[in-house]
């Protein structure tokens, strides 16, 4: 795909998770819709463009390129990331830093492109994208995991207001020194409503059950890093990355509380969490 | 009969965790807990042993199954696993391995979003 030209180029910096994305485009409308989709989470006039992990030109097409709820396609040949789902097609050369999306104008394909880029980017840095809402209580995140239907978007609603949601549906996980650290992210689930782009430590991840009274039971860290593991995203079938996933969640579960809570779904077993 | 040789896979990812031994396929990243047996075997599977030799030597001391019977279900179990590239299994010696094996099942990545 040819390079965009600077005169041309309108230019954007997603930062999630403390690292950037630039992406380029020559359509203003799509530069706003971008803007739009990603408030919050765009670099500030503060942020050099330059600051960015990788660079992708995008190219509009029309619409009608393919079924967005086909599987995706991830490989890495000759020093090249090829993404591809029905949708949408790219590339990105790490080495350079460098790549190019091919889409439709919609803001699906770019969001899903993003999920898949920043699963390689935590992976080389023993971080994980996990299947979790999160949310900040008292400066301390807390992970509800679960599988669709487990009760994510249900204990996100019922958060007090003391509580900052972090995601209702993909968790950002870095690792620091000495402890992990939860991002809020942008990338949305049942309630279609972007997390607040704050970090904080994680202070236990809960594995969601729903039942017929709220409790805390511990999980043998076998259970733990199962269960982990069952809820990370990740979509390379590369052996580097996939050894790297598997022992960052091993090092997760030996640093971070990880328990069953069981929940009826009211605003009391919020009581649990603090 | 032939002699069996069976390998750690180096490409799989491994680790024991509160006496747990779970392997990672580097292929498809099926996740795979090992069980007692399981273990024994990966933990043998030097490429250089015989698999007779394990079952006789290091697993049937360790339980009470008959021997003919234990190297039925280690052979099978070195075969599913050699399936999921995390055991090489090969009817001569495997030069250079690294090492893993068994029952439980997760699929660890995500769907596209």
């Amino acid at each position: 795909m040819p390079t965009l030209t600077e005169r041309e180029q309108l230019s954007l910096l997603i930062e999630i998770g403390g690292l950037a994305v630039r992406v380029n485009t020559t359509d203003p409308g799509f530069l706003r819709l971008l803007q739009d989709r990603y408030a919050g989470y765009v670099g500030g006039p503060d942020r050099a463009l330059s600051a960015a992990e990788v660079e992708f030109d995008i190219e509009l097409v029309q619409p009608g390129l393919g079924d967005p709820d086909a599987d995706v396609c991830l490989t890495y040949r000759e020093g090249r990331w090829s993404l591809e789902r029905g949708d949408f097609v790219a590339e990105w050369e790490p080495a350079k830093r460098r790549g190019w999306i091919r889409q439709s104008n919609n803001p699906y394909s770019i969001d899903a492109v993003l999920r898949i880029v920043h699963t390689l980017l935590l992976a080389q840095r023993g971080g994980l994208l996990l299947h979790s809402a999160s949310a900040v209580r008292n400066g301390r995140a807390f992970l509800f995991a679960g599988v669709s239907g487990a009760g994510k978007t249900t204990i996100s609603r019922l958060a007090p207001a003391d509580t900052t949601l972090l995601t209702d549906e993909i968790s950002y996980v870095r690792k620091s020194d000495n402890d992990y650290i939860a991002f809020g992210t942008p990338f949305t689930g049942e309630m279609a409503k972007l997390g607040e782009n704050i970090s904080a430590p994680v202070a236990a991840l809960y594995l969601l059950a729903q039942g017929s009274e709220n409790r805390i039971d511990p999980v043998s860290p076998g259970d733990a890093v199962r269960s982990l593991l069952a809820n990370v995203l990740f979509f390379a079938e590369d052996q580097d990355l996939v050894q790297a996933v598997f022992h960052s969640a091993f090092e997760f579960v030996s640093r971070v509380p990880v328990q069953r809570l069981t929940f009826v779904p009211d605003s009391r077993v919020w009581e649990l969490i603090k | 009969m032939s002699k069996l040789y069976v390998a750690r896979n180096p490409r799989a990812a491994a680790r024991s965790l509160d006496g747990e031994m779970m392997i990672m396929s580097a292929r498809d990243s099926t996740l795979f807990t090992l069980n007692k047996t399981a273990t024994i075997l990966w933990q043998s599977a030097d490429g250089n042993t015989p698999l007779d030799e394990i079952v006789t030597q290091r697993i049937c001391p360790e339980f009470d199954i008959e021997p003919g019977v234990a190297l039925k279900d280690a052979e099978d179990l070195a075969r599913e696993l050699a399936s999921h590239e995390i055991m090489q299994v090969s009817d001569a010696p495997i030069a250079a391995s690294a090492s893993s094996p068994t029952t439980q099942r997760n699929p660890p990545t995500g769907n596209a979003q």
